[in-house]
């Protein structure tokens, strides 16, 4: 399943964490902004939860890309969030 | 009831382009029309009952009108009050009367001179919606402007014409402090300054309540399409822009002001209302708006569908016509520099991005750009669009890059240290820039 990374601008405070945890899908701009560069695909999913732990600010999430709704994989969403 | 208003020529203008709908019965006068001469002069506003006509009356007719906003987005209005409506609880309107635009009037004008054709609109959409309080943001710069409103308003609950509350607020008036978000921040109780989406408006707003935000030419149009329907409303304009809008023209023109005019009416044809030439630049749409040579535009109508082949936008209905002697290169690094200074800075591309462009395009205006000012500018441009709460950053973009076509021939004197005879002629700077309010804060 593939996910989409998603940025709140307000929040980002520019700490370029998610850039070096997932180097395949966020670059940084000349001011050291996060620039996301495309969706997750699954081999990169546990980095990309990595980095979206990682952020100071919370704020990057990581969410479905609409119309990839799969059963087992939201199971397992579920498991993660509540354990 | 008053008889609907024509399309008739208005006094003065000499082409066939100009319509008087909103505009009808304008003259000059030092004060808003009141009540009763509002009234007869369109008709009463429709009781309760008849406003229900029909198997859901205003929204039903707004949406057969096929009127769309006129603050700039352009969103159809019978699909945002449907929203709001459909959703659980009370609703809220709020009136968004800012003109950030520093380019625009028309939101100005109406509001001078037919009020209470804005606030019949405001209360009709408040019924269909289901509101009892309708929000009216006006910028507290323009204090003459906030107290005829509120003279209107006041005028209209000693009347007891209207069941739900009018309440006026005067917003600090920053560029972006009248995008809609902005608003309702600060309705809340925080800054005016733009959030992040979701939640859209009309799921939680003011107050948590599904809230509808128009613009006020948009609540004047629904005044009148509540009063003579939807194919009233039709037999102006075109199928993809029905009905008519206001257009402020302004710049290198004989005859600079607000003009009505029918929707899918040509570029140029506006543009000959106020005696502009025939040939040379125009800004189309407001500083979010693009750069084009006259003759790129003029033949097209405007309308989003009919600009849009050219890259453009009518956005809230600008049009600047850069005077002659003008050089676009320094106009346009004039309006970067102010909407660097406008941004809320909240986001990091809008907040370093924005001054970073701004300066590139300064050292462009004087000849003195430091390394390659060009690459650089292509690099950043690409950069940073789409990656803010809000579209600050995205249309002040969009603007220096249109700059960079349309000018292109200056674009690259200017760069390689040769600036146009126009750079010295300081006094024909004349896209209007508001003085900065950084005074009156956020609050």
């Amino acid at each position: 399943m593939t996910l989409r990374l998603r940025l709140d601008p307000i929040a980002c405070a520019g700490h370029g964490l998610c850039a070096g945890l997932l180097p395949e899908r966020i670059g940084l701009d000349e001011w050291g902004y996060p620039v996301i560069t495309g969706d997750v695909p699954p081999g990169l999913a546990r980095e990309a939860r990595r980095a979206v732990r990682a952020c100071p600010t919370l704020a990057l999430r990581l969410s479905r890309v609409h119309g990839t709704r799969d059963p087992s994989e939201q199971k397992a969403r579920h498991r993660e969030r509540n354990s | 009831m008053g008889s609907p208003p024509e399309n008739s020529t208005l006094p003065g203008a000499s082409s066939r382009a100009a319509v008087g709908r909103l505009t009808a019965g304008w003259q000059r006068r030092s004060r808003p029309p009141r009540l009763g001469e509002h009234d007869s002069r369109v008709g009463p506003l429709p009781t309760v009952r008849e406003a229900r006509r029909g198997p859901a009356g205003l929204i039903e007719a707004v949406t057969a009108a096929g009127l769309t906003g006129r603050g700039g987005a352009g969103f159809p209005t019978g699909s945002k009050l449907q929203a709001v409506a459909s959703r659980r609880g009370p609703a809220t309107v709020v009136v968004n009367g800012m003109e950030s635009e520093p380019a625009s009037e028309k939101d100005q004008a109406l509001l001078a001179m037919a009020p209470h054709l804005v606030l019949d609109g405001a209360v009709l959409a408040a019924r269909a919606v289901g509101a009892g309080t309708v929000h009216i943001c006006l910028d507290r710069a323009r204090p003459v402007q906030v107290d005829e409103v509120w003279q209107a308003a006041e005028e209209r609950r000693l009347a007891g014409r209207d069941q739900v509350q009018l309440l006026i607020h005067d917003l600090p008036g920053h560029y972006v402090s009248s995008e809609e978000t902005a608003l309702i921040s600060w309705l809340n109780g925080a800054e005016a300054r733009p959030a992040t989406v979701p939640p859209r408006p009309f799921e939680s707003g003011v107050q948590r309540r599904p809230t509808l935000v128009d613009n006020v030419e948009t609540l004047a149009h629904i005044a009148l399409i509540a009063r003579y329907g939807p194919d009233w409303f039709r037999s102006g304009g075109v199928r993809d822009a029905p009905g008519t809008m206001l257009v402020t023209i302004s710049g290198g023109v004989s005859h600079p002001g607000v003009y009505e005019v029918a929707g899918g009416t040509r570029t140029g044809d506006i543009l000959a209302l106020s005696g502009a030439a025939e040939r040379g630049h125009v800004l189309v749409g407001g500083y979010f708006g693009t750069w084009h040579h006259l003759d790129e535009v003029a033949h097209l109508p405007f309308t989003a569908a009919g600009l849009r082949t050219a890259g453009a936008a009518p956005g809230a209905g600008v049009l600047y016509v850069l005077p002659e002697q003008s050089c676009g290169v320094a106009e346009t690094a004039r309006v970067l520099g102010y909407l660097a200074s406008q941004g809320a800075q909240q986001c990091g591309p809008c907040m370093f991005g924005l001054p970073a462009i701004a300066d590139d395009f300064a050292q462009l205006a004087d000849a003195r750009p430091a390394g390659d000012v060009l690459d650089r500018l292509a690099r950043r441009l690409a950069v940073i669009p789409g990656r803010g709460a809000c579209r600050h950053p995205d249309g002040a973009v969009r603007l220096a890059a249109s700059a960079l076509t349309a000018f292109a021939s200056d674009v690259r004197g200017h760069a390689s240290r040769r600036a146009c005879a126009a750079r010295w002629r300081r006094a024909s700077s004349a896209l209007p820039l508001p003085r900065s309010r950084a005074d009156g804060g956020w609050r």
